[in-house]
């Protein structure tokens, strides 16, 4: 049984400690928005926060989770959406959408480190994360604009 | 009947199969109407099989796999148009299989002949072929064929609730139909009275559906004009539901394992070290191999790598050398088709200088991202089922089957999909997922693919090579001679969906080589099958993601040859071929600003390649830097007939060339001891946001001629344009793929 905060609530999850943190969200917790792509760091569709940090999910054993975790549903709700997200939505980013939470997650953090980042630190940001529709191209776009009105916030 | 039946036999195409079986029932019993699969519940109205009304509103079915390609959104919007009702006020819903919802758009492409060629009695055969949908129960998404089996069929259900709704409005206001007017999700009477809809709905019902002709363009409000995607909002916010997102009460998770030697027996298995597992509750025996299951995924999967299997090998070559040997061999053999047969081939005409070259490309796997995956519960008399699928019918009846239960005991659920570009065109991860459940009656359970259970186990596009011979004379061509050997992505996917390979020559082998709009007067493209059981399929555009690399590459070298510029050489053999292919090659060297000199550093490519009815050219822009080459920039024009959502059209042509590009690029399938080695993305790696070119421009070309797909056009100039314009960078001409490996790329 492992005690964790999940946007900002606690939660107990019943799977064992080698559990990682991917599986103890989407399958201990039903919280689904967090993808499954590779099991292996090379996707990023897996990416949350960890006390603000940007990890992936697939790779942090539930017993070692350090901090704080925010997921996809932790970043907004359809009802209120995060700008980043409002962003994403305004570019109709997604095609297919699978790892879109991923990519979401990646931004988020590089924005809140790098508020007005270059073109340079987005390729840097976000090479990790994976996307076989090859929307690069919108989600480039959705981070400035998100960047931008930030910025005005 | 005859003719169409000749050419079914002649020829080989995706339902030549069932073409046969079409005309001995006759187009008469195809064209009557299926029934309505649509059970409306309490309070619910369906009006035709596409529009369901209740007392919210207004849903509407769209029978398409939703794999990225915008095709719930694009629907709707044609049912909106004729409705009178805004596309964001409608609800959206995939619906049940239901033979009502058989693929129209299929028919076109069943031709044996270019596509451009297509018009007069060729079309009204093509349209003729449509019912052969509905024998093979094609409620299938694929070929890039949604818009145009939705562009009249949905307006049509549109159009028929109009007027249906409003001779119900009539008849209680006792006025004449033509006196109302609709609006915004309501009948309008004359004094300005206006009756929702969802008011009218029940009275609407009883009566027979009354048609109408469909407003011409100059009239359409929403089409033609970008939509805001109805999947934007719970895709930004992880709402979205995928397959592997379906969750129910009790629900244990299970990793699948199987036979690495793809469709090789499972001689025995020990599940001890997979039972010490933490989490693992039990191994079950499917036959072919095994599923795990746990209290969560990855113990599942944890627990699947611990079993202990005896393998028996696969019914194919261990080796990829092995497999391309037999692609060399068939091409020394009888040809399976001569599709395209102009002039004399054979004979190189007097003073034209020969150029020769051979390509190969590998199997590739088609890496969605998301896993496969299928979610089940049985209940003895009956079985619900989840899937993200492109062919609702054929998963149906494989769980059917799979649980000895009636076809109608199954209720089949459709998921949004992440991502399938052609490897969710099957029924296999459905079927597991059924087998299995049968094995726990009354306990829902989710049977999930590993990312290297998934690329060990894809449905691949084949491997080929083609050996092209041409000539070239005065600045241009005068002989093309193409060989291309390979397997056949249609013969394998026919025998794995409905039991048997059509015969005839195989279209799909040499499309995007045979059916392109250069007037060459000696040409010939032949096809080779070389037959093992590797299980193959169809990859984002299918044959042309092959030929279209092999053809345009080659175009290039002959430009090269003749002196010639390559984009003006392409350019004079199209021009009086096919004005279409012309246009987009113009529109694509205005938007790049293409001269045909690059300075010191710089290298272009272009490319072109007709599929799925629609031309798409494409321009390339490398630079070299000191990290490498960099792929910088990248222009498309692409002329689809008409663009329902240009936002969205652009959205499918950019990605088709990612995903084109992440081909070239990086991805090849190989076999040793007759597994495949690629399991993960670290060993299958594709474009990624710092390899991406900077998309500049793209054009879309809107000829009016009849509409055409735009999900797999994208893909097949993209490899071309990319050695094309490294061959201009470097002198060095890139024959075979990936290129990652003989060219210094930025990584």
């Amino acid at each position: 049984m492992a005690n964790l905060t999940i946007n900002g609530t606690a939660h107990s999850v019943d799977l064992p400690d080698e559990v990682p943190l991917l599986w103890a969200l989407r399958d201990g917790l039903n919280m689904t928005g967090t993808k499954y792509g590779c099991g292996v760091a090379a996707c990023g569709a897996c990416t949350v926060h960890i006390d603000g940090e940007a990890v992936r999910s697939c790779q942090v054993a539930l017993g070692d989770v350090w901090g704080e975790v925010t997921t996809i549903e932790g970043l907004g709700t359809p009802e209120d959406m995060a700008i980043l997200q409002q962003a994403w939505v305004d570019h109709q980013v997604a095609q297919c959408g699978y790892c879109q939470s991923g990519q979401i997650m990646q931004a988020a953090a590089l924005l809140a480190v790098t508020p007005e980042p270059t073109d340079e630190e987005i390729d840097e940001a976000m090479a990790g994360n994976l996307c076989r529709c090859g929307t690069y191209p919108r989600i480039r776009s959705a981070i400035h604009d998100a960047a931008k009105q930030m910025q005005g916030a | 009947m005859s003719r169409i039946g000749k050419i079914a036999r002649r020829s080989f195409l995706i339902g030549s199969a069932a073409i046969a079986g079409g005309v001995a029932f006759g187009v008469y019993a195809a064209r009557r109407p299926a029934p309505n699969p649509l059970v409306p519940g309490e309070g619910e109205v369906a009006l035709n099989p596409f529009v369901l009304i209740d007392g919210e509103g207004v849903t509407v079915i769209v029978p398409k796999a939703e794999m990225g390609q915008g095709v719930r959104t694009t629907w709707a919007t044609l049912v909106a148009e004729e409705l009178d009702i805004a596309p964001d006020a409608l609800r959206i819903e995939h619906g049940p299989p239901g033979k009502a919802y058989y693929n129209r758009g299929m028919g076109a492409q069943a031709l044996p002949m270019p596509e451009y060629k297509v018009s007069g009695w060729a079309e009204t055969i093509g349209n003729q072929l449509t019912v052969v949908g509905k024998f093979f129960d094609m409620q299938v998404t694929g070929g890039s064929t949604s818009t145009v089996d939705g562009f009249e069929k949905m307006r049509h259900a549109g159009a028929s609730a109009r007027e249906t709704l409003k001779e119900a409005a009539a008849r209680r206001f006792g006025v004449s139909r033509s006196s109302l007017k609709t609006e915004d999700g309501a009948v309008v009477a004359p004094d300005g009275t206006r009756l929702p809809y969802t008011e009218l709905a029940v009275e609407a019902a009883e009566l027979d559906p009354v048609t109408a002709d469909l407003r011409p363009r100059s009239d359409w409000r929403y089409l033609g004009k970008s939509q805001p995607r109805e999947d934007q909002m719970p895709k930004a916010t992880g709402t979205a539901e995928f397959s592997i997102d379906v969750r129910l009460p009790g629900m244990k998770f299970a990793a699948l394992k199987r036979n690495p030697y793809q469709g090789g027996a499972m001689k025995g298995f020990d599940p001890a070290a997979a039972l010490e597992v933490p989490g693992v509750e039990q191994v079950v025996d499917l036959g072919d191999g095994v599923a795990v299951v746990a209290t969560n995924s990855w113990s599942a999967m944890q627990g699947a790598e611990a079993v202990v299997f005896d393998w028996a090998e696969g019914p194919y070559p261990a080796t990829t050398e092995e497999m391309y040997d037999a692609f060399a061999r068939a091409m020394e053999g009888d040809a399976n088709s001569a599709l395209l047969d102009n002039g004399d081939a054979d004979t190189m005409p007097e003073g034209a200088t020969e150029v020769l070259a051979d390509y190969r490309v590998p199997y590739l796997s088609h890496a969605q991202m998301e896993p496969l995956s299928g979610t089940a519960v049985y209940h003895g008399d009956r079985m619900e089922i989840w899937s993200g699928n492109q062919l609702p019918i054929h998963c149906r009846r494989a769980a059917a089957a799979e649980a000895g239960l009636p076809e109608e005991a199954v209720t089949m659920h459709t998921t949004l999909m992440g991502g399938g570009f052609g490897r969710r065109g099957y029924t296999d991860f459905t079927a597991y997922a059924a087998r299995l459940a049968v094995k726990l009656p009354g306990v829902p359970v989710q049977l999930l693919w590993s990312r290297e259970e998934d690329m060990t186990h894809g449905f691949y596009r084949p491997g080929a090579i083609a050996s092209f011979r041409g000539g070239v004379k005065d600045g241009t061509a005068v002989l093309l001679d193409g060989k291309i050997a390979g397997q056949s992505a249609t013969a394998s996917y026919m025998e794995i969906l409905v039991g048997m390979a059509p015969p005839g020559p195989d279209k799909i082998h040499v499309e995007g080589a045979f059916d392109q709009p250069y007037a060459i007067p000696n040409a010939r493209v032949r096809g080779y099958l070389a037959k093992f059981g590797l299980p193959v399929g169809p990859w984002r555009s299918v044959g042309a993601s092959v030929n279209g690399f092999f053809l345009d590459s080659f175009m290039d070298e002959m430009a090269h040859a003749a002196g010639a510029d390559p984009l003006e050489f392409r350019l004079a053999l199209m021009r009086g071929e096919d004005a279409r292919s012309a246009g987009v090659l113009e529109a694509v060297r205005e938007a790049s600003g293409w001269t045909g000199a690059t300075p010191e550093g710089v290298g272009r490519g272009v490319a072109f390649c007709y599929s799925f009815g629609t031309p798409v050219a494409e321009v390339i822009e490398v630079h070299q830097t000191d990290a490498g080459i960099r792929i910088a920039k990248a222009w498309i024009a692409a002329d689809p007939g008409l663009a329902l959502d240009p936002d969205n059209v652009k959205a499918q042509l950019f990605g088709g060339l990612a995903y084109g590009l992440s081909a070239a690029l990086h991805q090849q399938i190989t076999f040793a001891d007759g597994a495949a080695e690629q399991l993960n993305y670290y060993d299958y790696d594709a474009i990624r946001m710092h390899t991406m070119p900077e998309v500049v421009d793209i054009r879309i070309v809107e000829s009016g001629h009849r509409i055409s797909g735009i999900g797999e056009p994208g893909t097949p100039p993209a490899a071309a344009a990319l050695a094309n314009a490294l061959f201009d960078l470097t002198g060095k001409r890139a024959r075979t793929l990936p290129l990652a490996g003989e060219f210094d790329f930025v990584t």
